[in-house]
């Protein structure tokens, strides 16, 4: 038995605005019946374009029309855009928490709505273009390939388990299982190297050794060439948090045009190689 | 919220038996000794349990006795997961050169997942069909039977859907073409009359707290002659078939829980058969759209299985359960598993009704009052959560 807290099964027992808004600014349909459970959701928006009714009809078990009637309190009142930020995440957060292999109703609720705001914009629905981009790897649910890499990003996830917790792939005939843990490792892959680069608005954080590298490597392939053209060169002096001191050679040294040399050269080419948050001084 | 039980889930387990507590209680305390010891303290323990062994021999209609009267057909086990496991390691074990097993998609999982693993270990497994009333493909069955299977592995009973398989018309089969018969009949071990003596049948499983003994403790019948290779090795106990001092106190239960059932059997049949029509034609009368499943001439008297399309059973059963009222489903929700019950899908019952699908079970011990509140309870609940479906429309 499954071990829901009050407040999912709260919601469970009462669920808040069951049904389906009448002429409805958007409509968001989800999930299929062989999954074990569908969302369709609807809302409509008031004069100031905030969400005045949001409904919702659910078929699967409590925690998935638990977390639909959470998110329909999550909606009212809400501008778009801020209703546009909801993820899972929230869901749950609003639940206070729902068992792991329950994480897949919530994830079924952000679906709805992504796919009811696309159908207020007229946009072709997001999620509908993942179900049918790609290959699909988990037979038994339709997932694709893209749908998951997807489902592994957002929600930061590291095993096999918490990718079935959270999609349902390879969470009926195990066939798949292999091919989803070759997918979880290429993006556990990207995700490791990503973070071993440096973040771009981070500079002052990086190692000096990481910065020194980088700025220099910069220098002399972009800005040290240009700056030849004149008969003038820099050189590196230092680096303090965000700032490079660097000093001007030859021509440019003196020349009443460095300042602007500086600012408009060195430290454009640095943000723009390097990160955006660096400024240069000349010593 | 109401508290008082319904308790209509006998499938999954079932209370223990007044009668079978009181006949337990001088086990777990003044006669707690070990029946391999010498002394009387221990010693007279054993002929306490070889009267518990007869018991349930005569359940089975099992009537041979050795020599000294007892009736070794029966090996006491601790369930029938463990009773299952023995007889196909056994099967193949002593059938070295036959490296197959056939069985159907509808056994429980104590046979499928070890028939899987049997699989990955190099043996053969041919798993038969059913049709939509779950009724066995028993043409396939002949097929798939040869010269290389060393046993055919059969549920006499069907624990979702309640139906009632040609056991011994497939134990001949099996034994045409030289191979073992082995069956589960956990479920149907005192709902349905055996008769042993009679039977083609090799061996069998049976599980204590399926009819009103306690958890723990089952049974294994091999039939006499029959070569058997012990499962759990250890000492000499059950003649050196399974190992592992015996769990008196719930084998004396097993024992009289068997005698229960056997001599209550007609009787019970007609009551939990009444319990059951009623609860189906009560709730055919009330809500639409319901589908009753299984072969409705070759099914347990007291197995109801019923479809409520178009919403999921975990829900429902939480609804219930806010009514005090206990039944199980085949629904993906309430398993942990994501897909719904492998037996409704091996019927191939469309998901819609595959997921809100209940069973209902009852025992000597449910009354008429009892299905008729589930009855009343169960329109409600169905409604509300319809209302919420987006796949219901009125």
């Amino acid at each position: 038995m499954w071990d829901y807290n009050e407040k999912v099964m709260d919601h469970f027992l009462h669920p808040r605005n069951i049904g389906e808004v009448e002429n409805a600014d958007g409509v968001g349909e989800v999930g299929n019946v062989s999954c074990g459970d569908a969302l369709k959701l609807s809302f409509k928006l008031d004069k100031d374009g905030k969400i005045s009714e949001a409904k919702f009809k659910t078929f699967g078990c409590a925690s998935a029309i638990a977390s639909s009637s959470a998110l329909t309190e999550l909606l009212i009142g809400k501008t778009l855009e801020e209703a546009e930020k909801i993820t899972n995440k929230d869901i749950v957060a609003e639940l206070g928490e729902l068992p792991e292999e329950k994480l897949h109703c919530s994830v079924m609720g952000m679906e709805a709505l992504q796919a009811a705001i696309a159908d207020y914009r007229g946009e072709k629905v997001a999620d509908g273009e993942d179900e049918h981009e790609g290959r699909i790897v988990c037979k038994c649910f339709g997932v694709t390939d893209v749908k998951l890499r997807k489902v592994i990003r957002e929600n930061n996830i590291k095993t096999l388990q918490e990718v079935t917790n959270y999609c349902k792939a390879g969470g009926a005939c195990s066939s798949c299982l292999d091919d989803i843990q070759k997918i979880l490792d290429e993006e556990l892959k990207v995700k490791h190297d990503e973070s071993s680069k440096q973040p771009d608005n981070g500079f002052a954080t990086w190692p000096l050794v990481q910065k020194v590298v980088k700025v220099q490597e910069v220098v002399d392939r972009e800005i040290v060439p240009l700056l030849a053209k004149d008969g003038g060169g820099m050189e590196l002096v230092d680096i303090v948090g965000s700032t490079v001191r660097v000093r001007l050679q030859g021509h440019c040294s003196g020349c009443p045009s460095a300042g602007v040399t500086i600012k408009h050269l060195v430290e454009d080419k640095l943000r723009e190689y390097v990160s955006p948050d660096i400024m240069v001084e000349s010593v | 919220m109401k508290r008082e039980v319904i308790y209509a889930d006998n499938n999954a387990t079932t209370c223990v038996a007044p009668e079978v507590f009181e006949a337990m209680r001088p086990y777990l305390f003044e006669k707690y000794g070990n029946p391999s010891s010498i002394y009387t303290f221990g010693g007279e323990l054993a002929a306490d349990i070889e009267r518990a062994r007869i018991e349930v021999a005569e359940l089975l209609g099992a009537s041979w006795r050795n020599n000294l009267g007892q009736a070794t057909e029966i090996i006491f086990t601790s369930c029938g997961t463990e009773s299952d496991n023995a007889a196909l390691r056994s099967a193949l074990e002593v059938q070295s050169g036959r490296r197959k097993i056939v069985t159907s998609k509808v056994e429980h999982p104590a046979i499928l997942n070890l028939c899987r693993e049997l699989e990955r270990e190099g043996y053969t497994v041919e798993t038969i069909g059913v049709d939509g009333d779950g009724r066995l493909d028993m043409s396939a069955l002949e097929r798939a039977v040869d010269s290389e299977t060393a046993l055919v592995t059969l549920m006499w009973a069907n624990n979702e859907i309640g139906n009632i398989y040609p056991v011994e018309e497939v134990a001949r089969i099996a034994h045409r073409a030289g191979a073992l018969f082995h069956t589960d009949a956990v479920q149907a071990a005192g709902k349905v009359p055996m008769n042993m003596s009679e039977s083609e049948i090799d061996m069998l499983s049976i599980s204590g707290h399926k009819l009103h003994a306690p958890k723990g403790v089952g049974v294994l019948y091999v039939r006499r002659g029959v070569r058997f290779r012990p499962f759990i090795i250890g000492g000499h106990q059950e003649k050196g078939r399974r190992g592992g001092t015996e769990n008196v106190a719930s084998i004396i239960g097993l024992g009289k829980a068997c005698e229960l059932a056997r001599k209550g059997m007609a009787e019970e049949i007609a009551h939990v058969k009444k319990l059951r029509d009623r609860l189906e034609t009560g709730i055919a009368e009330r809500i639409p759209a319901i589908r009753i499943n299984g072969d409705k001439s070759s099914r347990l008297p007291n197995t109801s299985s019923i479809s409520f399309e178009y919403i999921e059973g975990e829900a429902i059963l939480l609804l219930l359960d806010q009514h005090g009222i206990c039944a199980s489903s085949g629904s993906a929700c309430t398993t942990g598993s994501l897909e719904p019950s492998h037996v409704l899908r091996a019927m191939g019952l469309p998901y819609t009704a595959a997921h809100g699908t209940l069973r209902f079970s009852f025992s000597r011990y449910n009354t008429v009052e009892e299905v008729d509140r589930i009855i009343e309870v169960l329109p409600s609940v169905i409604s509300t959560l319809r209302k919420m479906s987006p796949y219901w429309k009125e």
